[in-house]
């Protein structure tokens, strides 16, 4: 594995309005790694990754300090604009969201179209490239006129993976991608995941500290709002350097 | 810090386990006594003894898989866990050991002896109190306890190799006790079987414990600097 | 209690619950037809009406001066379609962007004074909207115009519309949102694009409703674009209109005049009907799953 890292995080604080959710948090990532955040409800993980796209500040009273580094470029410079970032920092949420009313092709290639790219040949190549890289292309190839809404829970989750995919992200946020979906669906996209990191650099919230387990190289575990433990997978879950790590991960907590 | 249903499972796990380290103690006990007494109920005993001990080997093991699988257990959980299923093995290898003791003594008794025993009754309790540190580090979870069990495995060795030497020795100068001498040789690699049966479980207890693999420590530690360079 | 007995017992309640459940539906349903029956009957009568006056040349002939027989509302026809269409025009581009206003920029003391205006307006009568563009527009102008009509009812789509462009926008989950902006487009794209055209099914139904309920008005047109015996001549000419020319024949005291209004209210009531079928369409299940 390259060891060189792609995103690297100094100091990252994140507040909605008076209440600081993220409390100075650093780490970084290598390239292709896939890092997962666990850590209980609340303790900061959605946040934080809402944080590496600039999304975070999108809502309402919300805002973000710190150095977020991705390919070395400050996204949080002040000649940076946020859109762009964007662009190269994918997501897929919890919830499938495929765009209402639009057709899995358009769904596909929506990120694309609406910043321009009208050469078909180009749209129908990308959104190939897309669904196969998300495992969907079998599934949807015949009916790629069909609503994004008409698939499965779990097949719209892969749909927004291709959706994710097709800007082409250097790396891809991921929040709690499976925990609205059924452990068939769950395996799917956990299986996806192992081929999609030798293309980007995955950054994944779970609830479920068995998917942080069998997916991830490095694990963050949050717990309100400050990083506790950050270190490889197999050791933060077989021997945990801090304590509140050990309590959460064996279900002490409380 | 909250109870988990988990650990009255882990508990009671821990309890069977320790249950099982009693027997074993017993059958090293019962062995000594038959080799010293030369009663023959003695040896049968040991029989006994280790035919509980393969019971409760199986049934620690169906445990362990069984939490392995409904529980996923990480963390300490896991470490004391995969500890128990080696800790297990160690144990029912030590129980073997025993049975081995108990037969070789019953051979060794049939004819004269062929020198008054000193080293190995000396070894005979090293081997015992051994066992014993190591059982109380696993029920105390104490790590310094565990760490005497590893310096005090070289006292056995040492013994060992000296009960060698001297029974060589012996049969050297008068070779119609072959047997004997031989019977002897094998009583004390048994004793010392049971001495690494220990060192492991004294291992195994410091990685539940901290999560430090200290086995074979020299050999690990070539391995990480010819690995870093 | 033996274990037959229970059953017994369990079985005439069982047949007691039946009984009291479709009482409750028989009177349930006879108050649903009861509701149905104002409805309905103005529906027959108006038909009843209006069908003996309904023929070609009420779509294509206008007014005959009294005394004279026959004719048609042919202008008032056309004057009702342009007045609404002008007043789409900007009713909707205002009461879909009010809308769009209220559900997406963060809620904050502007917002809230705009959904209480929007609130307020929409409780105003009618009446008062076409004294206000009476004001606004017909004095300066010193004419009744098709503008002012278009203006009055205009203002009165805003309220509407805005409120039902904001509910429907707030049904889409903001996971829709984010995905767009999470997709590298600025936010204005991610709602124009994807929020209001992926919703423009339901949009338009909210269109529709505001507009069948502003083509029946009367009171506001009658001091805006107030009537014209003629075809409409210009945006800022007096234009005839079909809810005020059914007022004027109605309360005219000639028995043919009469019959023309209802002939006409025959046609509005069925414009609005159509309007109102066109959003079932829109929004009917074996669309959306299409």
């Amino acid at each position: 594995m390259n060891t060189k890292a792609i995103l690297e995080v100094k100091d990252l604080h994140a507040w909605f309005g008076n209440t600081e959710a993220v409390k100075g948090v650093s780490l970084s990532a290598a390239y292709n790694a896939v890092t997962a955040i666990i850590g209980p409800s609340g303790c900061g993980k959605s946040t934080f990754i809402r944080c590496l796209n600039r999304l975070h500040e999108e809502l309402p009273g919300a805002y973000a300090t710190g150095h977020v580094l991705i390919e070395n470029i400050d996204i949080y410079d002040k000649k940076v604009d946020p859109v762009s970032i964007r662009r190269k920092v994918g997501m897929v949420f919890q919830k499938p969201n495929p765009f209402p009313s639009l057709s899995i092709f358009d769904n596909v290639v929506a990120g694309l179209k609406l910043a321009g790219v009208k050469r078909q040949s180009t749209l129908k190549e990308i959104a190939e490239q897309s669904l196969l890289s998300a495992a969907l292309w079998s599934e949807v190839k015949d009916k790629l006129h069909a609503p994004g809404t008409s698939l499965s829970g779990g097949q719209q989750q892969r749909l927004c993976i291709a959706r994710a995919l097709a800007v082409e992200p250097t790396v891809l946020l991921m929040d709690e991608p499976t925990s609205a979906l059924d452990p068939i669906s769950t395996a799917k996209i956990e299986e996806l995941m192992t081929e999609l990191r030798k293309k980007v650099t995955i950054v994944i919230v779970t609830h479920n500290m068995q998917q942080a387990a069998r997916i991830s190289d490095q694990t963050a575990f949050f717990l309100s709002g400050e990083l506790i433990e950050f270190g490889e997978t197999s050791q933060v879950f077989t021997a945990p350097q801090k304590e509140q790590t050990e309590r959460y991960i064996t279900g002490r907590f409380g | 810090m909250m109870e988990r249903h988990f650990d009255a499972s882990l508990r009671e796990l821990k309890e069977q386990l320790v249950t099982m380290a009693g027997l074993v103690e017993k059958a090293i006990e019962e062995a000594t006594q038959g080799l010293k007494t030369t009663k023959s109920e003695r040896f049968q005993n040991v029989y006994e003894l280790e035919r509980k001990i393969n019971q409760c080997h199986i049934s620690v093991d169906s445990a362990c898989l069984k939490l392995l699988a409904l529980q996923q257990p990480l963390a300490t959980d896991l470490r004391l866990i995969f500890a128990i299923i080696k800790i297990n093995t160690d144990l029912e290898r030590m129980g073997d050991q025993a049975v081995n003791i108990a037969r070789n003594a019953q051979e060794y008794i049939k004819s004269p002896p062929l020198k008054p025993l000193i080293d190995l009754p000396i070894m005979f309790q090293e081997v015992r109190e051994m066992v014993g540190i190591t059982l109380d580090a696993f029920v105390k979870n104490n790590e310094s306890l565990a760490r005497e069990v590893l310096k005090r495995d070289d006292r056995v060795d040492a013994l060992k190799n000296k009960i060698f030497k001297d029974v060589l020795e012996l049969l050297k100068t008068s070779s119609e006790q072959v047997e004997q001498g031989l019977t002897l040789i094998l009583i004390a690699r048994n004793l010392e079987r049971i001495g690494d049966h220990a060192t492991n479980i004294a291992e195994d207890v410091i990685f539940a414990l901290t999560g430090e693999d200290v086995r074979h420590s020299t050999q690990v530690a070539t391995m990480k600097t010819a690995l870093n360079e | 209690m033996n274990h037959t007995v229970l059953t017994e017992h369990m079985t005439k309640k069982y047949q007691q619950r039946k009984i009291t459940n479709r009482v409750m539906i028989g009177l349930l349903a006879s108050a649903s037809c009861i509701a149905l029956i104002p409805l309905l009957s103005i529906f027959i009568y108006v038909l009843a009406q209006g069908l003996p006056g309904l023929n070609l040349n009420f779509f294509t002939q206008l007014p005959q001066p009294i005394g004279e027989t026959g004719g048609g509302m042919a202008n008032s026809i056309m004057g009702t379609l342009t007045l609404i269409l002008t007043a789409s025009l900007f009713g909707i581009v205002w009461g879909v962007g009010t809308g769009l206003f209220l559900s997406e920029y963060p809620p904050g003391r502007l917002s809230n004074v705009v959904r209480f205006s929007a609130d307020l307006l929409s409780s105003i009568p009618s009446i008062i909207i076409g004294l206000f563009v009476y004001t606004l527009i017909v004095i300066p102008m010193r004419r009744f115009s098709l503008l002012a009509g278009a203006v009055a009812l205009g203002i009165i789509m805003i309220p509407t519309l805005a409120r039902s462009t904001e509910e429907l926008l707030r049904r889409v989950p903001v996971h829709v949102r984010e995905a767009g902006l999470a997709l590298g487009l600025p936010r204005w794209k991610v709602i124009l694009r994807i929020v209001l055209l992926g919703n423009s099914r339901a949009i338009s139904t909210g269109i529709i409703l505001a507009i069948a309920r502003v083509s029946g008005e009367t009171a506001p047109l009658l001091f805006t674009s107030f009537n014209n015996q003629y075809w409409q001549r210009g945006i800022d000419q007096p234009t005839s209109s079909l809810p005020v020319q059914i007022y004027t024949y109605a309360i005219s005291p000639y028995e043919d005049w009469h019959q023309q209004a209802w002939t006409g209210a025959l046609i509005l009531v069925s414009l609005v009907f159509m309007m109102n079928m066109m959003t079932r369409y829109l929004l009917s299940p074996r669309r959306s799953s299409k």
